[in-house]
This record gives C-alpha cells, sequence and structure tokens, in this order.
C-alpha cells in the first residue's frame, strides 16, 4: 500500500472518528437534559427527543464524506491512490467535516440542552427552540459541502 | 462530580421551577381574610400533603419535600451539611437550654433527619459529644459547660450563633462551588450586619459584639464592632434625622448603602433586604445550564418562599394589617 493511500484512509477515518466523537459528545449531553425534562414530566419526551437528536447529525455527515472517499480511492470503487499528494488532497479534503463537525456538535449540544431548558419552561416555544441549535448546524452543512465538494473533485 | 453531570439535575429544576411561587402569587396572598383561605391558595398550588392541612404541617411537608428533592437530584453531601448549618446549630441552641433548664426554650426544633428533638437530647443527656454533627463538636461542650455555669441563656445562644457563622465562612474558604462560596459570605456579613444593628438599638457592649461577629470576607468585623458601638441609642435619631451616624457611614463605605436605606425606612425593611440580597445573588442561576449551582439556587429559592409563607401565615393568623406583612415578605426566585 502506497503512503498516498495511507493519507487518504487516514483523511477518511478521521471524518468518521472526530465527527462522530462530537455528535456523542452532544447526544450524551442533550441526552441527559431531556431525561431530566422527562423524569419531571414524560408529556414532553417527544418534544425534547427532537432536541436531543439535533447534534446527531455531524455523525452523520462524517459518515457520508467517509463513504464518497472511500468509493473514490479504491476501497468500495474508483481507483488505489499511488501517489502522496494525491493522498494528502483527500485528507485534507475530509478536515472540514471532520473538525467542524466536532466542534459544532459539542456546542450545539450545549445549545440543544438551553432549548430543551427552555421548553421545559415554556413547552409551548417549542418551535422557536428548535431554531438555536438548528443554528449551530448551518457551520456543519457548510464543512459537509466544502468536503464533499472537495473530495468529489480531487483527480 | 463535575459540571456536565449535573445536566440531568438542571433540567430537573427547570421543570421544578414551574411549581415556585411567584410575585404575583404572594401578591395574590396577601388580601386574603384568613389563614384557611391562604391554605386553599397553596393547596391548590400543590402545597402540603392530603392527611394534614394545619399552616405547620404545610411547612414541615414543604421543608422535608425540598430535602427530599435536593437528596433525588444528587446534591453532595457536604453541600448539604453546609446549607443545614443554620437548623442544625438551632437544633443544639434549643437541645442545650431544654436540657440544662426545666421549662422549655419556647421554641421548636427543625426536623433534621437524625437530628431531631430526640436525637439531640439524647447526645446532650450523655455529653456524647462525638455523635454530634463535625461542626457541633468544639462548640457544643462549651457551649453547655456556659450554660450550665451561668444559666446565662443569651450568652448560649451568641456563642452558638457564632460558631455557626464561622462554620460557614470556613466552609466558604474552602468550598469549590463559587456559587456557595458567594452564598455563605453574603450570609456571615448580612448576620453580622444584622446583629451589629440590632446590639446598636438595644445598647450593647463593644465585648458582646465581639463575642457575636463572626470575621467574613466581605466586611472587616473591627470596624463594624467600632461603628456599632459608637452608634449606640442613635439609629432611631438618624433615621428622624437623616443625620450621620457612625454604623451607617460605616455600612456606605463598606458597600452596604442600601442596607442603610432600608435601615432608614424600618426593622422589617432591612430584613426583607437582607433576604432579597440573596435572592439576587442566586437569580443568574436561573439561566445556567450545567453546574451545581441552578440546584443550590432552587434549595435557597424553596427555602425563601417557605420562609415568605410562614411570615403571611402567622400575620394572617395573628389578623396583622396588609401593609405590615407586605412590608416583610420576601422577592422570589422566578
Amino acid at each position: 500500500m502506497s503512503i498516498g493511500m495511507v493519507y487518504a484512509l487516514l483523511g477518511a477515518a478521521l471524518s468518521t472518528i472526530l465527527a462522530g466523537i462530537g455528535s456523542a459528545f452532544g447526544v450524551r449531553a442533550a441526552g441527559q437534559a431531556a431525561a431530566g425534562v422527562t423524569a419531571e414530566n414524560p408529556e414532553m419526551f417527544a418534544k425534547v427527543l427532537v432536541l436531543q437528536l439535533l447534534p446527531g447529525t455531524q455523525g452523520i455527515y462524517g459518515l457520508l464524506v467517509t463513504f464518497i472517499a472511500l468509493s473514490r480511492i479504491g476501497v468500495l470503487g474508483g481507483n488505489a491512490v499511488t501517489d502522496t499528494n494525491t493522498g494528502l488532497l483527500y485528507l485534507i479534503a475530509c478536515l472540514p467535516v471532520a473538525v467542524v463537525g466536532l466542534i459544532s456538535a459539542i456546542y450545539q449540544g450545549k445549545t440543544a440542552i438551553a432549548s430543551i431548558n427552555l421548553v421545559a419552561k415554556k413547552p409551548d416555544q417549542f418551535g422557536k427552540a428548535m431554531l438555536f441549535p438548528a443554528m449551530v448546524e448551518t457551520y456543519a452543512i457548510l464543512a459537509l459541502l466544502v468536503s464533499i465538494l472537495a473530495v468529489t473533485n480531487i483527480g | 462530580m463535575n459540571n456536565l453531570d449535573y445536566i440531568y439535575a438542571v433540567s430537573r429544576i427547570r421543570v421544578k421551577e414551574q411549581s415556585l411561587l411567584t410575585d404575583s402569587d404572594i401578591s395574590a396572598m396577601i388580601p386574603m381574610k384568613t389563614e384557611d383561605e391562604v391554605l386553599d391558595y397553596l393547596q391548590s398550588k400543590g402545597w402540603g400533603t392530603d392527611a394534614e392541612n394545619s399552616a405547620s404541617a404545610v411547612l414541615a411537608a414543604e421543608e422535608r419535600r425540598t430535602l427530599e428533592a435536593m437528596e433525588d437530584l444528587g446534591l453532595d453531601e457536604e453541600t448539604m451539611n453546609i446549607l443545614s448549618y443554620p437548623k442544625l446549630f438551632h437544633n443544639l441552641k434549643t437541645g442545650i437550654q431544654e436540657v440544662t433548664t426545666a421549662e422549655s426554650p419556647g421554641r421548636a426544633y427543625y426536623d433534621l433527619p437524625g437530628f431531631g428533638k430526640a436525637e439531640v437530647r439524647n447526645i446532650l443527656e450523655r455529653n456524647a459529644f462525638d455523635e454530634l454533627p463535625e461542626a457541633l463538636r468544639t462548640v457544643a461542650p462549651s457551649a453547655l459547660e456556659i450554660m450550665l455555669k451561668t444559666r446565662d441563656g443569651q450568652m448560649c445562644d451568641t456563642i452558638v450563633d457564632k460558631a455557626c457563622l464561622e462554620a460557614m465562612s470556613a466552609a466558604a474558604k474552602h468550598s469549590k462551588n463559587r456559587l456557595l462560596q458567594q452564598y455563605l459570605e453574603l450570609t456571615v456579613a448580612l448576620t453580622d450586619i444584622r446583629i451589629a444593628v440590632r446590639a446598636s438599638r438595644m445598647g450593647k457592649s463593644e465585648d458582646y459584639l465581639k463575642r457575636a461577629l463572626a470575621d467574613t470576607a466581605l466586611l472587616d468585623v473591627n470596624g463594624l464592632i467600632l461603628s456599632a458601638s459608637e452608634a449606640v441609642g442613635k439609629l432611631e435619631e438618624a433615621k428622624d434625622a437623616d443625620q450621620e451616624n457612625p454604623l451607617y457611614r460605616y455600612l456606605e463605605r463598606a458597600g452596604f448603602s442600601a442596607a442603610v436605606e432600608a435601615l432608614k425606612v424600618s426593622p422589617a425593611a432591612f430584613e426583607r433586604w437582607c433576604d432579597n440580597e440573596l435572592i439576587d445573588l442566586i437569580r443568574p442561576m436561573r439561566t445556567v445550564n450545567e453546574s451545581v449551582g441552578p440546584v443550590l439556587a432552587y434549595y435557597l429559592a424553596r427555602e425563601n418562599e417557605i420562609k415568605t409563607v410562614r411570615i403571611i401565615l402567622t400575620a394572617k393568623a395573628n389578623d396583622f394589617p396588609d401593609e405590615v406583612i407586605e412590608e416583610r415578605v420576601r422577592k422570589m426566585y422566578v
């Protein structure tokens, strides 16, 4: 296996690993808050569950970029990477979704906690409460687009 | 527990806060004609139990409920112990007076788990001081000895009260919880001011003040003692003529000008100001999501509302006019 292939695989792996860690952290924290609200008021379950799931999307974005990368570097399809430069390009292309996914999921988790607590106090404000963590999602989506564009345009 | 471990508890608190009494609830209770009417209102808000509906039973049930909630929410034992210092020391004072004199001290015990009336009496009668909660072990023998030798209940109370303030001050120094630190420091400072004001009104000596006041990070206690001694007999004059008074001057210099304003209104307004200061301290916790602060704030808010309801119920039982109650009711947390 060439060193380029190692770099490319590292990029593909980091997409899932870092974005997944961020999502796990975000969903875990929001889940604790959701459980707290449900413990006191079980009728709130559906509303807080939606908010808990929001930080989980970064992990999915990371997985998506990993699949696209793997399908182009000879693992799930495409041609194997033979030179170092191309491998590095794949690694760098995967970094936006990996790094932004990690950080945005953690912060989205914190915002989701605040929104869950808002819904706990004012259940009728669910629509507005959804918007706050959704705003953090914007930056994960931008990073996803950049990674997809970069990965699909290499070579 | 780190801050993240409190996310669950804080979210539960956010739901629980919905059932806290608001300033509007307090305003609605003040004009009610009788104690029963207030109790009915409280019952509609979920207060009390189905078993008994007397004022004391409702208040005791709410105090128990608050302690159970704190236990359930995982507030650490050390913090719970520190928060219960005033009640522990109160029970010790009551116990000492009860076992050393034939007559009842005229005040009730707090219903504390493991340190209620029976346990306190039992420990003191056997002089088994090592069975006392740790914070009481040093002061209990000396307070008991003074009471036995002098039969001076007031001196005994002063010694125990000062020990309580010192225990709170020491806990503030060692606590890693910023809100708890601030709460304890402010409580000690406000209690020192309360004692100084009362001593000044009653013409107490400088020696008494030295025995009663505890050191605090927020005040220069020696300055407070000196100014309170100088102000003996001058507080009422200062109120009427708005003239300079050594104690007021000291408090203004120490950053407690609002206390002086309240003192000029009435002693009740000053007491209310003291409690409202503590509520203002904890209010920012309403928007904090990841720390023990909101749990602590909820406990203090519950204590505050129980205290306010006790004031209203007592006033209604004794037919006090609404204006008197309005002057005494505290600001609510939510």
